[in-house]
């Protein structure tokens, strides 16, 4: 699979020139997979990436399903052993990577494009994808590693603090659950039930295809048909269930031996694809999004020196994602944090953002849009993004204009609707005063 | 080998630039060193800062002192207000930050390729024109306070990473953590940030490293405009603080609230900077070795440890083969449930044995080499990693272009040499073994109904 470098050199440096977006090839294989390419022929390796509408909202009662199946690609593939996936993959210098999250499941490979690299890499990431065996003895250990996972996450209060409020937020939703599960639910998975999941989920009709490295379009091509081949053509997910918004304000305090208190404040926030994203994303960059300079960070941190970091960010999900903020602080000083945060949340909903801040947010955000795309792996994940969520595939193209469009009163009408101070979820993990 | 890096930086500061593959390398009169590597796949650049100063540098009393000067470098100059330079920044698109470490302090901006000057010409002013005010210096201390108990307080591993450091190096500088322990922090005074800014904060002490889609010899002249006027200063020499030699096992325990038991093991190993009757390839051999134990899912510890005899629910190994003191070879890792620490430990311990009574198999050592050269391309996807490994380098005293030797001292290493370190390093007597002993505690949630607090 020796790649032809040179008839890409002349499009790419007119497309540099221009600080243009990647040139977005979309295709579907013949099972119905969605395959997005980008063309990336200075270095010699390749990025692929399957992505599974079988995240965690998948798991139903069985939470932890879908983190497990991911999980379990790798254990065992038409009759070779983990041991022999592992080394088949780093024999030839291959990274084979996994995730599971709410939404999302993926897949994912780097490699070289040489051939005596790319060819056996791609050979074992099919199997892995399509023919996935599923043992027992990997499930039990697996098993036992996620039950210490969870005990892990009982020494983190930011962990602590993410459980309780996902449970909160979202009460009967799949997204409440984690995708690791909990103690009850993951000891309750068995073998049978994730090759259930598996055969409904891993179906080429729900699986998103990123292609981003040296190889030309037909190689591309070849490649996607190569890695999915083998997977039924089966269907797409069914829609999740809509997010109630229905939510009472709420306070959720809970000790932990720590010498600080970190607060994670929230509520419903946006979906990826959103009416409000652009104004929302952009008001939200100005009160929290945009580190040092945000007006949180210049009141929790410059003014006060209360806490390292402070942030706030829109999760957008397939339905809807949440908006948290968070901080932490010294045990004695949380009260008076979050008294400045609830404060500062206020009075941006009141008062809206300056035009010089939006001029100063516009210029950051549009300013450095080349460095979102510098790299092949950050393509990669716009792709996915994009690809995953059905994002129209002029989305980079367009993002820029979409920025500078945003006005003050979009912002102040898109907080004042969907932002409700008084309407918050708050989880305060920590020690006593 | 430090003998033969020496000549090549002395050849490069006889030429006005030193050209090799994409990277090129000046000198300012001011003794400012500037490397530039042109990667032309994006436009963007990043730019960093690298003083060759970090906790190593520090003496008792004021640990943590490399790092507090690094936030009170976004506090003002003579010409900029407290976080004036993140605004220009911000508004310029670019995205900034700042690191300190044991052996370096470093700042960067990334920005569209076009912005560089901007970057340079700030930074040039916070090199020399810094202003220290007590009462910036006040609140923004509290704030480090905050990110110590976020790293390493309420983080029951990063409290024992810290005592194992402390008990492993008695008089080396690697004893005290690069973020300084508590009481050092809550006294820092303005004067002791002046002077630590005065003795290492000039242009004779620093590297600039560019990467991104530039043109070096035009780099090159907008360094000499913006960092061209600076004044060197006569930087402290500093003393070699060589660690004493360990001579017996040292063990440690750490109660902590925790849920699951923890351990760090070490051994004392030299590293590419502290050779001196060594051979040259021991730290490549050690890199190696680090590999074949925890070099991805298919070597031993994956293997044998967490799979196989499933007595470790995580284990890895860790070796920095290019700091700049002596340093440790490095095991940590959790049982799983039903084993405990010490039998976790024992399997280790059979796995350093087997390093030294048998040589590693061919496959295996093919495997890690594999690795190494396709990581190097893998590596070049970021340009801010392909300036951090130029800057780490430059500041500890080693040269950049060991980046490129590395992949072939990597290759050269043989399953002799592997086996002839593991049993020369991996002896009691330079072995320090810390343990996590969790402290049980309860939990409590408490809900409750949000009332008045919310009318503001």
């Amino acid at each position: 699979m020796v790649t032809n470098i040179v008839s890409f050199t002349v499009v790419i440096l007119i497309s540099l020139s221009a600080y243009a977006s990647p040139n977005i090839e979309h295709w579907q294989t013949s099972n119905g997979a969605q395959v997005y390419f980008v063309a990336a022929p200075e270095l010699a390796m390749i990025d692929v990436e399957v992505i599974f509408d079988a995240g965690s909202a998948r798991d139903g009662q069985g939470s932890g399903t879908a983190l497990m199946t991911n999980a379990m690609l790798n254990e065992g593939a038409n009759g070779v052993s983990t041991d022999d996936i592992a080394a088949k993959f780093e024999d030839v210098g291959a990274r084979f990577g996994n995730s599971s999250q709410r939404d999302m499941a993926m897949i994912s490979l780097r490699s070289l494009t040489a051939e005596e690299q790319l060819t056996p890499a791609l050979k074992m990431f099919s199997s892995v994808l399509t023919q996935a065996d599923f043992p027992l003895t990997s499930f039990e250990r697996l098993q036992k590693q996620m039950l210490i996972g969870l005990q892990a996450e009982k020494q983190s209060p930011s962990a602590i603090a993410a459980r309780a409020f996902n449970t909160k937020l979202y009460g009967d939703h799949p997204y409440a659950a984690m995708p690791v599960g909990d103690d009850k639910s993951v000891k309750a998975l068995n073998v049978e039930s994730l090759k259930l999941f598996y055969q409904q989920y891993y179906v080429a009709k729900n699986a998103v295809i990123i292609l981003v490295g040296a190889v030309t379009k037909q190689q591309a091509i070849a490649i996607a048909n190569q890695v999915v081949a083998k997977l039924p053509t089966g269907k797409k997910a069914q829609a999740i269930t809509k997010v109630d918004s229905i939510q009472t304000a709420e306070k959720i305090v809970i000790k932990h031996p720590s010498t600080q208190t970190h607060i994670l404040m929230g509520q419903l926030g946006i979906k990826r694809s959103d009416a409000d994203y652009f104004p929302l994303y952009v008001g939200n960059h100005i009160l929290g999004g945009s580190g040092l300079v945000s007006q949180l960070s210049n009141e929790i941190r410059e003014k006060r020196g209360l806490s390292y970091s402070v942030y706030s960010y829109f999760r957008p999900m397939r339905e809807l994602g949440p908006y948290q903020f968070g901080l932490q602080t010294r045990n004695d000083q949380a009260d008076e944090a979050l008294s400045v945060l609830q404060n500062t949340l206020v009075s941006f909903i009141k008062n809206g953002v300056t035009a010089e801040e939006l001029v100063a947010a516009k210029q950051n955000i549009t300013g450095g849009f080349a460095l979102r795309l510098d790299s092949n792996s950050k393509i990669a994940g716009y792709l996915a993004m994009m690809g995953f969520y059905g994002l129209p595939l002029d989305y980079l193209e367009t993002f820029k204009d979409q920025v500078n469009s945003v006005t003050v009163e979009q912002i102040k009408e898109a907080y004042t609707r969907r932002v409700q101070a008084d309407n918050m979820i708050t989880v305060m993990v920590g020690g006593k005063k | 080998m430090v003998i033969k890096f020496r000549q090549i930086i002395g050849l490069a500061l006889l030429l006005p630039s030193f050209v090799m593959a994409n990277v090129s390398e000046y000198q300012l009169n001011n003794g400012l060193k500037l490397i530039v590597k042109e990667d032309h796949r994006a436009p963007v650049v990043v730019s960093q800062v690298w003083y060759k100063v970090g906790s190593s540098y520090e003496h008792n009393g004021i640990t943590g002192v490399s790092h507090m000067l690094e936030h009170m470098m976004f506090k003002g100059t003579e010409n900029l207000g407290p976080n004036e330079f993140s605004q220009i920044i911000a508004a310029n698109g670019g995205r900034e930050n700042a690191f300190t470490g044991q052996d370096y302090t470093a700042y960067f901006q990334t920005l569209e390729k076009d912005r560089l000057a901007i970057s340079f010409k700030l930074e040039a002013e916070r090199m020399r024109k810094l202003i220290i005010d007590n009462a910036e210096l006040v609140k923004e201390r509290d704030v480090v306070v905050e990110e110590r108990r976020m790293r390493t307080e309420d983080k029951p591993h990063a409290l024992l990473r810290e005592a194992f450091n402390a008990t492993a190096f008695v008089n080396s500088p690697y004893h005290h953590p690069v973020i300084g322990w508590m009481s050092d922090i809550n006294n820092y005074q303005a004067i002791d940030l002046q002077q630590w800014y005065q003795k290492w904060y000039a242009p004779n002490n620093a590297a600039v490293v560019v990467v991104g889609d530039v043109d070096a010899d035009e780099v090159y002249a907008l360094a000499k405009q913006y960092f061209g006027p600076l004044k060197p200063e006569i930087t402290a020499q500093l003393k070699p603080q060589i660690e004493v030699e360990q001579k017996g096992k040292r063990t440690i325990e750490i109660h902590a609230p925790a849920k699951l038991p923890y351990m760090m093991m070490g051994w004392k190993v030299p590293v590419v900077n502290t050779l001196t009757d060594e051979p040259e390839w021991e730290p490549y051999a050690l890199e190696v070795l680090a590999g074949i134990l925890d070099g991805g899912n298919s070597t031993r510890f994956a293997r044998d440890l967490v799979r196989g005899s499933e007595i470790a629910a995580g284990v890895s190994a860790g070796y920095d083969l290019f700091s700049r003191l002596a340093g440790l070879f490095l095991i940590a890792g959790t049982p799983v449930k039903g084993k405990t620490v010490a039998d976790l430990q024992q399997a280790v311990i059979t796995q350093i044995d087997l390093l030294k009574t048998e040589l590693v198999t061919e496959q295996e050592l093919k495997r890690i080499k594999v690795q190494v050269v396709t990581s190097a391309v893998y590596e070049r996807d970021s340009v801010f990693y392909q300036g951090m490994q130029i800057g780490m380098l430059e500041t500890v005293g080693l040269d950049w272009r060991l980046s490129d030797a590395y992949v072939e001292n990597v290759q050269a290493v043989t399953m002799q040499q592997v086996q002839a370190v593991a049993k020369k390093y991996f002896v009691d007597r330079g072995l320090t073994i810390a343990e996590l002993i969790p402290m049980p505690f309860g939990d409590q949630k408490v809900t409750m109904p949000v009332g008045e607090e919310y009318g503001h």
